[in-house]
Protein backbone atom coordinates (compact mmCIF):
# COMPACT_ATOMS: atom_id res chain seq x y z
CA UNK A 1 0.00 0.00 0.00
CA UNK A 2 1.58 3.43 -0.78
CA UNK A 3 2.20 6.15 2.21
CA UNK A 4 -0.79 8.36 3.19
CA UNK A 5 -0.01 11.66 2.25
CA UNK A 6 0.06 14.64 4.52
CA UNK A 7 -2.70 15.61 2.14
CA UNK A 8 -4.95 12.92 3.14
CA UNK A 9 -3.92 13.36 6.60
CA UNK A 10 -5.17 16.97 6.56
CA UNK A 11 -8.00 16.10 4.60
CA UNK A 12 -9.41 13.25 6.88
CA UNK A 13 -8.33 15.88 9.78
CA UNK A 14 -10.49 18.52 8.31
CA UNK A 15 -13.45 16.13 7.52
CA UNK A 16 -13.54 16.07 11.53
CA UNK A 17 -14.89 19.60 11.54
CA UNK A 18 -17.88 18.32 10.23
CA UNK A 19 -18.76 15.99 12.50
CA UNK A 20 -22.34 16.12 14.27
CA UNK A 21 -23.18 19.90 12.63
CA UNK A 22 -26.61 18.49 11.57
CA UNK A 23 -28.76 19.21 8.39
CA UNK A 24 -26.55 22.40 7.45
CA UNK A 25 -24.54 23.50 4.18
CA UNK A 26 -21.03 21.75 4.08
CA UNK A 27 -19.03 24.29 1.87
CA UNK A 28 -15.48 23.34 1.53
CA UNK A 29 -13.51 25.81 -0.90
CA UNK A 30 -10.48 24.67 -2.28
CA UNK A 31 -9.57 20.91 -2.86
CA UNK A 32 -9.23 19.60 0.71
CA UNK A 33 -11.89 21.57 2.14
CA UNK A 34 -13.82 20.08 -0.32
CA UNK A 35 -12.90 16.61 0.05
CA UNK A 36 -13.14 16.99 3.94
CA UNK A 37 -17.00 17.64 3.90
CA UNK A 38 -17.42 15.48 1.06
CA UNK A 39 -15.77 12.67 3.01
CA UNK A 40 -17.51 13.48 6.32
CA UNK A 41 -21.32 13.27 4.26
CA UNK A 42 -20.33 9.75 2.84
CA UNK A 43 -18.80 8.51 6.38
CA UNK A 44 -19.88 9.85 9.71
CA UNK A 45 -22.50 12.73 8.46
CA UNK A 46 -24.99 11.82 5.49
CA UNK A 47 -27.09 14.29 7.26
CA UNK A 48 -24.41 16.96 5.53
CA UNK A 49 -26.26 19.02 2.60
CA UNK A 50 -23.56 20.72 -0.17
CA UNK A 51 -23.45 22.09 -3.49
CA UNK A 52 -21.69 20.60 -6.75
CA UNK A 53 -20.03 23.79 -6.49
CA UNK A 54 -22.28 25.76 -8.45
CA UNK A 55 -26.36 26.27 -7.62
CA UNK A 56 -27.25 22.59 -6.93
CA UNK A 57 -27.46 20.60 -4.06
CA UNK A 58 -26.63 17.02 -4.28
CA UNK A 59 -26.45 14.54 -2.10
CA UNK A 60 -23.64 12.43 -3.57
CA UNK A 61 -20.38 14.74 -3.33
CA UNK A 62 -19.32 15.68 -6.82
CA UNK A 63 -15.82 14.51 -7.69
CA UNK A 64 -12.82 17.19 -8.57
CA UNK A 65 -11.89 17.69 -11.69
CA UNK A 66 -12.93 17.41 -15.24
CA UNK A 67 -15.38 14.67 -16.07
CA UNK A 68 -19.11 13.94 -17.85
CA UNK A 69 -21.38 17.01 -16.96
CA UNK A 70 -24.21 14.92 -16.69
CA UNK A 71 -22.53 13.20 -13.56
CA UNK A 72 -23.97 15.67 -11.42
CA UNK A 73 -27.42 14.88 -9.90
CA UNK A 74 -29.44 17.32 -8.26
CA UNK A 75 -31.53 17.01 -5.20
CA UNK A 76 -32.02 20.65 -4.33
CA UNK A 77 -31.90 24.02 -5.48
CA UNK A 78 -29.32 26.55 -3.87
CA UNK A 79 -28.20 29.33 -6.10
CA UNK A 80 -26.49 32.58 -5.27
CA UNK A 81 -29.56 34.61 -5.08
CA UNK A 82 -30.74 32.43 -2.33
CA UNK A 83 -27.73 31.82 -0.66
CA UNK A 84 -28.31 34.35 1.87
CA UNK A 85 -31.75 34.03 2.79
CA UNK A 86 -31.19 29.89 2.98
CA UNK A 87 -27.86 29.28 4.19
CA UNK A 88 -25.62 32.04 5.52
CA UNK A 89 -28.33 34.70 7.32
CA UNK A 90 -30.22 31.70 9.17
CA UNK A 91 -26.78 29.96 10.26
CA UNK A 92 -27.51 26.92 8.03
CA UNK A 93 -24.01 26.63 7.03
CA UNK A 94 -20.28 25.56 7.96
CA UNK A 95 -17.61 27.03 5.66
CA UNK A 96 -14.16 25.75 5.58
CA UNK A 97 -11.81 28.45 3.72
CA UNK A 98 -8.38 29.43 3.35
CA UNK A 99 -7.83 33.47 4.16
CA UNK A 100 -5.08 35.13 3.07
CA UNK A 101 -3.94 35.99 6.77
CA UNK A 102 -5.49 34.69 10.09
CA UNK A 103 -4.70 36.06 13.66
CA UNK A 104 -4.62 35.71 17.55
CA UNK A 105 -8.25 36.49 17.50
CA UNK A 106 -9.00 34.39 14.77
CA UNK A 107 -9.49 37.32 12.64
CA UNK A 108 -9.10 36.70 8.74
CA UNK A 109 -8.28 38.70 5.79
CA UNK A 110 -8.49 38.41 1.93
CA UNK A 111 -9.13 41.62 0.65
CA UNK A 112 -5.83 43.50 0.41
CA UNK A 113 -1.94 43.33 1.97
CA UNK A 114 -0.18 46.63 3.00
CA UNK A 115 -0.89 50.50 1.67
CA UNK A 116 -4.19 51.37 2.43
CA UNK A 117 -8.18 51.02 1.67
CA UNK A 118 -7.83 53.77 -1.08
CA UNK A 119 -4.43 52.39 -2.45
CA UNK A 120 -3.35 48.58 -0.98
CA UNK A 121 -0.20 47.23 -1.71
CA UNK A 122 -1.27 44.20 -3.18
CA UNK A 123 -5.03 43.92 -4.03
CA UNK A 124 -6.39 40.40 -3.57
CA UNK A 125 -10.18 39.20 -3.41
CA UNK A 126 -12.02 41.61 -1.95
CA UNK A 127 -13.80 40.35 1.48
CA UNK A 128 -16.13 38.63 -0.52
CA UNK A 129 -18.77 36.88 1.64
CA UNK A 130 -16.54 36.44 5.24
CA UNK A 131 -18.39 39.65 6.65
CA UNK A 132 -21.36 38.15 6.77
CA UNK A 133 -20.50 34.00 7.31
CA UNK A 134 -18.33 35.07 10.33
CA UNK A 135 -21.32 36.76 12.17
CA UNK A 136 -23.53 34.37 11.21
CA UNK A 137 -22.71 30.44 10.77
CA UNK A 138 -19.64 28.37 11.71
CA UNK A 139 -16.31 29.00 10.29
CA UNK A 140 -13.40 26.52 10.06
CA UNK A 141 -9.83 27.13 7.93
CA UNK A 142 -7.33 25.07 6.07
CA UNK A 143 -3.65 26.35 5.46
CA UNK A 144 -1.26 24.36 3.15
CA UNK A 145 1.65 26.28 4.23
CA UNK A 146 1.84 27.20 7.74
CA UNK A 147 3.99 29.82 8.51
CA UNK A 148 4.46 33.42 10.33
CA UNK A 149 2.98 35.54 6.83
CA UNK A 150 -0.11 33.62 7.04
CA UNK A 151 -0.44 33.37 11.29
CA UNK A 152 0.38 36.66 11.34
CA UNK A 153 1.54 38.63 14.91
CA UNK A 154 -0.21 41.77 15.62
CA UNK A 155 -3.75 41.86 13.26
CA UNK A 156 -4.88 41.09 9.77
CA UNK A 157 -4.07 44.34 7.71
CA UNK A 158 -7.81 44.21 6.86
CA UNK A 159 -10.23 42.49 8.99
CA UNK A 160 -12.93 40.84 6.87
CA UNK A 161 -14.13 38.09 9.01
CA UNK A 162 -15.10 38.57 12.80
CA UNK A 163 -12.74 37.40 15.59
CA UNK A 164 -12.76 37.27 19.03
CA UNK A 165 -11.16 40.72 19.39
CA UNK A 166 -13.21 43.05 21.82
CA UNK A 167 -11.70 45.59 20.52
CA UNK A 168 -13.60 45.38 17.43
CA UNK A 169 -17.05 44.29 19.02
CA UNK A 170 -19.13 48.01 18.65
CA UNK A 171 -21.59 47.67 21.56
CA UNK A 172 -24.57 46.32 21.49
CA UNK A 173 -23.91 44.07 18.47
CA UNK A 174 -25.09 40.53 18.45
CA UNK A 175 -22.18 38.69 17.91
CA UNK A 176 -23.67 34.80 19.24
CA UNK A 177 -23.11 33.45 16.11
CA UNK A 178 -19.84 33.97 15.40
CA UNK A 179 -18.19 30.05 15.82
CA UNK A 180 -14.93 29.75 14.72
CA UNK A 181 -14.25 26.21 15.31
CA UNK A 182 -10.96 24.31 13.50
CA UNK A 183 -7.84 25.38 11.80
CA UNK A 184 -6.10 22.57 10.21
CA UNK A 185 -2.94 23.33 8.55
CA UNK A 186 0.35 21.40 6.99
CA UNK A 187 1.73 21.44 10.87
CA UNK A 188 -1.09 20.46 13.17
CA UNK A 189 -4.89 21.12 14.28
CA UNK A 190 -6.04 23.77 16.45
CA UNK A 191 -9.02 25.03 17.84
CA UNK A 192 -10.05 28.19 19.64
CA UNK A 193 -10.34 26.51 22.80
CA UNK A 194 -7.48 28.63 24.94
CA UNK A 195 -8.66 31.46 27.56
CA UNK A 196 -11.19 33.81 25.96
CA UNK A 197 -11.38 32.14 22.57
CA UNK A 198 -7.35 31.98 22.36
CA UNK A 199 -5.91 29.69 19.50
CA UNK A 200 -4.53 26.25 20.62
CA UNK A 201 -2.80 23.36 19.46
CA UNK A 202 -5.18 20.03 19.77
CA UNK A 203 -2.92 17.58 17.83
CA UNK A 204 0.11 17.58 15.78
CA UNK A 205 0.54 15.82 13.02
CA UNK A 206 2.79 13.00 12.96
CA UNK A 207 6.77 14.14 13.48
CA UNK A 208 5.72 17.84 14.48
CA UNK A 209 6.52 19.48 17.42
CA UNK A 210 4.89 22.00 19.34
CA UNK A 211 7.86 23.90 19.08
CA UNK A 212 8.27 23.92 15.39
CA UNK A 213 4.05 24.81 15.34
CA UNK A 214 5.07 27.86 17.53
CA UNK A 215 8.24 28.68 15.24
CA UNK A 216 5.89 29.42 11.92
CA UNK A 217 3.13 31.14 13.94
CA UNK A 218 3.26 35.03 14.95
CA UNK A 219 1.71 35.14 17.93
CA UNK A 220 1.85 33.02 21.39
CA UNK A 221 -0.24 29.49 20.73
CA UNK A 222 -1.73 27.48 23.60
CA UNK A 223 -1.17 24.21 24.14
CA UNK A 224 -4.19 21.22 24.44
CA UNK A 225 -3.93 17.66 25.00
CA UNK A 226 -1.43 17.48 22.15
CA UNK A 227 -2.12 14.49 20.74
CA UNK A 228 -1.04 13.02 17.46
CA UNK A 229 -3.21 13.85 14.86
CA UNK A 230 -4.90 10.43 12.87
CA UNK A 231 -4.23 8.78 10.01
CA UNK A 232 -7.14 8.07 7.90
CA UNK A 233 -7.51 4.50 7.67
CA UNK A 234 -8.00 2.57 3.96
CA UNK A 235 -12.34 3.39 4.05
CA UNK A 236 -11.73 7.06 4.50
CA UNK A 237 -8.14 6.64 1.74
CA UNK A 238 -10.60 4.62 -0.60
CA UNK A 239 -13.52 7.17 -0.63
CA UNK A 240 -10.53 10.29 -0.91
CA UNK A 241 -9.53 8.57 -4.05
CA UNK A 242 -12.61 8.34 -5.54
CA UNK A 243 -13.27 11.65 -4.82
CA UNK A 244 -10.12 13.26 -6.38
CA UNK A 245 -9.65 10.74 -9.59
CA UNK A 246 -6.91 13.28 -11.37
CA UNK A 247 -5.07 13.28 -7.51
CA UNK A 248 -5.03 17.06 -7.33
CA UNK A 249 -4.57 16.75 -3.72
CA UNK A 250 -1.22 15.91 -4.37
CA UNK A 251 -0.45 19.71 -5.53
CA UNK A 252 -1.98 21.09 -2.22
CA UNK A 253 0.66 20.98 -0.23
CA UNK A 254 4.42 21.80 -1.59
CA UNK A 255 6.44 18.59 -2.60
CA UNK A 256 3.32 15.99 -1.74
CA UNK A 257 5.35 14.52 1.61
CA UNK A 258 4.05 12.24 3.37
CA UNK A 259 1.85 11.93 6.48
CA UNK A 260 4.46 11.52 8.83
CA UNK A 261 7.19 14.28 9.16
CA UNK A 262 10.70 12.50 8.26
CA UNK B 1 -47.27 47.51 -28.36
CA UNK B 2 -45.33 49.10 -26.36
CA UNK B 3 -41.66 48.66 -28.46
CA UNK B 4 -38.76 48.86 -26.16
CA UNK B 5 -36.10 47.61 -28.99
CA UNK B 6 -32.84 49.69 -28.88
CA UNK B 7 -29.39 49.54 -30.59
CA UNK B 8 -26.49 49.32 -27.77
CA UNK B 9 -25.53 52.22 -28.98
CA UNK B 10 -28.82 54.04 -28.26
CA UNK B 11 -28.62 52.06 -24.82
CA UNK B 12 -25.35 53.65 -24.04
CA UNK B 13 -26.51 57.53 -25.27
CA UNK B 14 -28.95 57.26 -22.49
CA UNK B 15 -26.23 57.55 -20.14
CA UNK B 16 -24.21 59.97 -18.84
CA UNK B 17 -20.86 60.89 -17.14
CA UNK B 18 -21.47 61.06 -13.28
CA UNK B 19 -23.45 58.29 -13.49
CA UNK B 20 -23.98 55.34 -10.95
CA UNK B 21 -24.38 52.23 -13.34
CA UNK B 22 -24.98 48.65 -12.05
CA UNK B 23 -24.25 45.62 -13.78
CA UNK B 24 -25.76 42.37 -13.71
CA UNK B 25 -24.17 38.66 -13.54
CA UNK B 26 -21.58 37.35 -11.20
CA UNK B 27 -17.39 37.27 -11.93
CA UNK B 28 -16.92 35.95 -14.99
CA UNK B 29 -20.79 34.71 -15.21
CA UNK B 30 -23.92 36.12 -17.19
CA UNK B 31 -22.27 39.84 -17.62
CA UNK B 32 -23.94 42.09 -20.15
CA UNK B 33 -20.29 42.60 -21.83
CA UNK B 34 -21.50 43.68 -25.14
CA UNK B 35 -23.05 47.33 -23.10
CA UNK B 36 -19.96 47.09 -21.50
CA UNK B 37 -17.88 47.09 -24.74
CA UNK B 38 -20.18 49.80 -26.15
CA UNK B 39 -19.70 52.09 -23.09
CA UNK B 40 -15.89 51.25 -23.67
CA UNK B 41 -16.66 52.31 -27.26
CA UNK B 42 -17.67 56.44 -26.13
CA UNK B 43 -16.50 59.16 -24.48
CA UNK B 44 -18.24 58.38 -20.87
CA UNK B 45 -16.31 58.99 -17.38
CA UNK B 46 -16.51 59.52 -13.77
CA UNK B 47 -18.98 56.67 -13.50
CA UNK B 48 -19.89 54.76 -10.35
CA UNK B 49 -19.61 51.22 -11.27
CA UNK B 50 -21.74 48.45 -8.96
CA UNK B 51 -21.26 45.24 -9.62
CA UNK B 52 -20.19 41.76 -8.57
CA UNK B 53 -17.57 42.21 -10.50
CA UNK B 54 -15.66 40.37 -13.18
CA UNK B 55 -14.30 41.78 -16.60
CA UNK B 56 -16.75 44.26 -16.68
CA UNK B 57 -15.02 45.78 -14.05
CA UNK B 58 -11.51 44.96 -14.78
CA UNK B 59 -11.84 46.66 -18.88
CA UNK B 60 -13.74 49.72 -17.49
CA UNK B 61 -11.40 50.48 -14.34
CA UNK B 62 -8.16 49.49 -17.03
CA UNK B 63 -10.28 52.05 -19.47
CA UNK B 64 -10.38 54.70 -16.89
CA UNK B 65 -13.73 55.37 -17.06
CA UNK B 66 -14.55 54.37 -13.17
CA UNK B 67 -14.40 57.09 -10.62
CA UNK B 68 -15.87 54.99 -7.93
CA UNK B 69 -16.51 51.24 -7.47
CA UNK B 70 -19.01 49.62 -4.83
CA UNK B 71 -17.79 45.57 -5.10
CA UNK B 72 -17.32 42.73 -2.64
CA UNK B 73 -15.17 40.75 -4.92
CA UNK B 74 -13.67 41.28 -8.92
CA UNK B 75 -12.73 38.18 -10.18
CA UNK B 76 -12.68 35.32 -13.53
CA UNK B 77 -12.87 32.64 -10.75
CA UNK B 78 -10.14 30.40 -12.52
CA UNK B 79 -8.42 33.23 -12.81
CA UNK B 80 -9.25 34.34 -8.96
CA UNK B 81 -7.50 37.66 -8.60
CA UNK B 82 -8.73 40.17 -11.93
CA UNK B 83 -5.72 41.91 -12.98
CA UNK B 84 -6.72 45.26 -14.85
CA UNK B 85 -8.59 45.51 -11.60
CA UNK B 86 -6.15 44.90 -9.09
CA UNK B 87 -3.34 47.48 -11.46
CA UNK B 88 -6.27 50.25 -10.97
CA UNK B 89 -6.24 49.64 -7.06
CA UNK B 90 -2.71 49.35 -6.36
CA UNK B 91 -2.07 52.57 -8.52
CA UNK B 92 -4.87 54.45 -5.90
CA UNK B 93 -6.76 55.36 -9.43
CA UNK B 94 -10.48 54.57 -8.16
CA UNK B 95 -12.22 55.24 -4.90
CA UNK B 96 -13.87 52.19 -3.37
CA UNK B 97 -16.82 51.06 -1.01
CA UNK B 98 -15.77 47.90 -0.60
CA UNK B 99 -18.91 45.57 1.10
CA UNK B 100 -19.94 41.87 1.41
CA UNK B 101 -21.41 40.34 -0.72
CA UNK B 102 -24.77 39.58 1.11
CA UNK B 103 -24.37 43.57 2.47
CA UNK B 104 -24.25 44.25 -1.77
CA UNK B 105 -27.33 42.55 -2.20
CA UNK B 106 -29.08 44.04 0.87
CA UNK B 107 -28.30 47.22 -0.53
CA UNK B 108 -29.84 46.62 -3.62
CA UNK B 109 -32.72 45.74 -2.30
CA UNK B 110 -33.25 48.80 0.17
CA UNK B 111 -32.76 50.70 -3.11
CA UNK B 112 -35.57 48.45 -4.62
CA UNK B 113 -38.00 49.37 -2.01
CA UNK B 114 -37.21 53.09 -1.68
CA UNK B 115 -35.45 53.00 2.10
CA UNK B 116 -32.61 54.99 2.89
CA UNK B 117 -30.74 51.93 4.29
CA UNK B 118 -31.80 48.39 5.55
CA UNK B 119 -30.44 47.05 8.86
CA UNK B 120 -28.24 43.94 9.12
CA UNK B 121 -25.28 42.30 11.57
CA UNK B 122 -22.98 41.88 8.65
CA UNK B 123 -19.98 44.40 8.98
CA UNK B 124 -20.23 44.66 12.55
CA UNK B 125 -16.46 43.04 14.00
CA UNK B 126 -15.18 43.77 10.66
CA UNK B 127 -12.98 46.82 9.18
CA UNK B 128 -16.00 46.95 6.58
CA UNK B 129 -18.32 49.54 8.53
CA UNK B 130 -15.27 51.89 8.92
CA UNK B 131 -13.41 51.91 6.41
CA UNK B 132 -16.93 52.15 4.38
CA UNK B 133 -18.02 54.95 6.37
CA UNK B 134 -21.18 52.74 6.92
CA UNK B 135 -23.15 54.03 9.91
CA UNK B 136 -25.33 52.06 13.02
CA UNK B 137 -28.89 52.04 14.39
CA UNK B 138 -30.51 51.06 17.12
CA UNK B 139 -33.44 48.82 17.09
CA UNK B 140 -36.22 50.69 18.62
CA UNK B 141 -37.62 46.84 20.60
CA UNK B 142 -36.66 45.85 23.45
CA UNK B 143 -33.80 44.37 22.51
CA UNK B 144 -31.91 47.35 21.45
CA UNK B 145 -29.63 45.54 19.08
CA UNK B 146 -27.03 47.58 17.10
CA UNK B 147 -27.14 47.14 13.74
CA UNK B 148 -24.98 48.35 10.77
CA UNK B 149 -27.29 50.39 8.16
CA UNK B 150 -26.72 49.30 4.88
CA UNK B 151 -27.65 52.07 2.71
CA UNK B 152 -29.51 52.34 -0.16
CA UNK B 153 -27.63 51.21 -3.67
CA UNK B 154 -29.31 53.63 -6.20
CA UNK B 155 -28.63 53.18 -9.67
CA UNK B 156 -28.82 55.29 -11.96
CA UNK B 157 -28.99 52.27 -15.04
CA UNK B 158 -28.91 48.34 -14.54
CA UNK B 159 -27.16 46.73 -17.41
CA UNK B 160 -28.39 43.07 -17.87
CA UNK B 161 -27.48 40.07 -19.91
CA UNK B 162 -30.97 38.09 -20.48
CA UNK B 163 -31.74 34.70 -22.00
CA UNK B 164 -35.01 36.34 -23.91
CA UNK B 165 -36.74 38.98 -24.00
CA UNK B 166 -40.00 40.40 -26.23
CA UNK B 167 -40.11 44.09 -27.41
CA UNK B 168 -42.17 45.13 -24.71
CA UNK B 169 -39.21 43.91 -22.21
CA UNK B 170 -40.39 40.56 -20.63
CA UNK B 171 -37.63 38.98 -19.87
CA UNK B 172 -36.76 35.30 -19.63
CA UNK B 173 -33.81 34.25 -17.39
CA UNK B 174 -32.22 30.99 -17.21
CA UNK B 175 -29.79 28.40 -16.69
CA UNK B 176 -28.94 27.39 -12.97
CA UNK B 177 -28.38 30.74 -10.52
CA UNK B 178 -29.29 34.42 -12.10
CA UNK B 179 -27.83 35.58 -9.07
CA UNK B 180 -28.95 39.39 -8.10
CA UNK B 181 -29.72 40.27 -11.87
CA UNK B 182 -33.75 40.85 -10.58
CA UNK B 183 -32.39 43.47 -8.10
CA UNK B 184 -30.01 45.42 -10.33
CA UNK B 185 -33.65 45.80 -12.33
CA UNK B 186 -35.33 46.75 -9.37
CA UNK B 187 -32.65 49.10 -7.85
CA UNK B 188 -32.31 51.38 -10.91
CA UNK B 189 -33.97 54.08 -12.92
CA UNK B 190 -33.72 52.70 -15.93
CA UNK B 191 -33.04 48.81 -16.70
CA UNK B 192 -31.66 48.33 -20.44
CA UNK B 193 -31.45 44.27 -21.57
CA UNK B 194 -29.65 42.93 -23.80
CA UNK B 195 -30.66 39.28 -24.63
CA UNK B 196 -29.84 35.95 -26.37
CA UNK B 197 -32.93 35.67 -28.55
CA UNK B 198 -35.45 38.65 -28.90
CA UNK B 199 -38.98 37.83 -29.94
CA UNK B 200 -42.12 40.00 -30.67
CA UNK B 201 -44.13 38.54 -27.97
CA UNK B 202 -43.48 36.57 -25.84
CA UNK B 203 -46.77 35.00 -25.07
CA UNK B 204 -46.95 33.44 -28.63
CA UNK B 205 -43.59 31.80 -28.04
CA UNK B 206 -43.16 30.35 -24.85
CA UNK B 207 -45.80 30.74 -22.80
CA UNK B 208 -45.01 27.31 -20.76
CA UNK B 209 -42.11 29.50 -19.06
CA UNK B 210 -43.54 32.51 -17.85
CA UNK B 211 -41.90 31.78 -14.43
CA UNK B 212 -38.68 32.47 -16.11
CA UNK B 213 -39.93 36.10 -15.97
CA UNK B 214 -37.62 37.00 -12.61
CA UNK B 215 -38.45 40.58 -12.83
CA UNK B 216 -41.39 42.32 -14.65
CA UNK B 217 -41.42 44.90 -17.91
CA UNK B 218 -42.09 47.53 -15.67
CA UNK B 219 -38.42 47.77 -14.68
CA UNK B 220 -36.94 47.10 -18.01
CA UNK B 221 -36.56 50.06 -19.92
CA UNK B 222 -34.30 49.15 -23.61
CA UNK B 223 -34.22 45.65 -24.78
CA UNK B 224 -31.73 44.98 -27.15
CA UNK B 225 -31.12 41.16 -29.11
CA UNK B 226 -26.86 40.46 -28.99
CA UNK B 227 -26.27 36.51 -29.36
CA UNK B 228 -23.49 35.97 -27.93
CA UNK B 229 -23.31 39.34 -26.12
CA UNK B 230 -22.21 38.05 -22.29
CA UNK B 231 -18.30 37.03 -23.95
CA UNK B 232 -16.28 36.14 -22.54
CA UNK B 233 -18.39 35.65 -19.85
CA UNK B 234 -20.69 32.43 -19.57
CA UNK B 235 -24.40 32.53 -20.69
CA UNK B 236 -25.79 29.13 -19.24
CA UNK B 237 -27.33 27.15 -20.62
CA UNK B 238 -26.67 28.96 -24.75
CA UNK B 239 -22.73 28.93 -23.97
CA UNK B 240 -19.77 28.21 -21.11
CA UNK B 241 -16.99 31.41 -20.36
CA UNK B 242 -13.66 31.30 -22.53
CA UNK B 243 -11.16 30.83 -19.82
CA UNK B 244 -8.80 31.06 -23.22
CA UNK B 245 -10.19 34.91 -24.17
CA UNK B 246 -9.93 35.24 -20.03
CA UNK B 247 -6.42 34.01 -20.18
CA UNK B 248 -4.97 36.28 -23.05
CA UNK B 249 -6.66 39.31 -21.05
CA UNK B 250 -4.84 38.69 -18.01
CA UNK B 251 -1.87 38.29 -19.80
CA UNK B 252 -2.52 41.70 -21.25
CA UNK B 253 -2.27 42.83 -17.98
CA UNK B 254 1.04 41.77 -17.30
CA UNK B 255 2.58 42.30 -20.93
CA UNK B 256 2.33 45.10 -22.47
CA UNK B 257 0.40 46.13 -19.21
CA UNK B 258 -1.19 49.00 -21.17
CA UNK B 259 -4.73 48.77 -21.87
CA UNK B 260 -4.89 51.71 -24.66
CA UNK B 261 -1.98 49.18 -26.61
CA UNK B 262 -4.97 46.02 -26.31
CA UNK B 263 -8.11 47.26 -25.89
CA UNK B 264 -8.80 47.35 -29.72
CA UNK B 265 -8.01 43.33 -28.86
CA UNK B 266 -10.81 42.90 -26.20
CA UNK B 267 -13.12 45.78 -27.16
CA UNK B 268 -13.30 46.43 -31.05
CA UNK B 269 -14.08 48.88 -33.00
CA UNK B 270 -17.98 47.83 -33.75
CA UNK B 271 -19.72 44.66 -31.90
CA UNK B 272 -19.46 42.73 -35.29
CA UNK B 273 -15.73 43.15 -35.72
CA UNK B 274 -15.59 41.99 -31.84
CA UNK B 275 -17.33 38.98 -32.76
CA UNK B 276 -15.84 38.64 -36.03
CA UNK B 277 -12.40 38.15 -34.02
CA UNK B 278 -12.90 35.65 -31.62
CA UNK B 279 -14.70 33.27 -34.83
CA UNK B 280 -18.41 34.66 -34.66
CA UNK B 281 -21.22 33.64 -32.66
CA UNK B 282 -21.28 30.28 -33.49
CA UNK B 283 -17.92 30.02 -31.87
CA UNK B 284 -19.33 31.40 -28.82
CA UNK B 285 -22.35 29.05 -29.18
CA UNK B 286 -19.64 26.09 -29.14
CA UNK B 287 -17.75 26.84 -25.91
CA UNK B 288 -18.53 24.03 -23.50
CA UNK B 289 -20.36 24.73 -19.95
CA UNK B 290 -17.67 25.24 -17.23
CA UNK B 291 -17.81 21.69 -14.90
CA UNK B 292 -17.12 22.38 -11.08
Amino acid sequence: MTEVSLAELCIFACSEAFRNNGEIIATGVGPVPRLAASLAKLTHSPELMMTDGEAYLVEQPVPLGPRKYDDRKAAGHLPFSRFFDAAVWTGRRHAMVTPTQLDRFGQINLSYLGGTYDKPKTQMLGVRGFPGNTIYHANSFFFPAHTARTFVPGEVDMVSGVGYNPAKRVAGGNYSGVDLRMIVTNLCVMDFGGKDNAIRVVSLHPGVTFEQVQEATGFPLEKGDLGETALPGKEALDIIASLDPHNIRASVIKDNPPARRA
Amino acid sequence: MLDKRMTAADIVGQLSDGMTIGIGGWGPRRKPMALVREILRSDLKDLTVVAYGGADVGMLCAAGKVKKLVFAFVSLDAIPLEPWFRKAREAGQIEVLELDEGMFQWGLKAAAFGLPFLPTRVGLGTDLAELGGLKTVQSPYADGETLVAMPALKLDVALIHANRSDWRGNVHLFGPDSYYDEWFAKAAAKTYVSCEELVDRMEDHYPDQAHFNIFERCFVSGVVEIPGGAHPSSMPPAYGWDMKAFKAYADAAREPGDWSAVADRFVGATEEAYLESIGGKEAVAALPLPIF
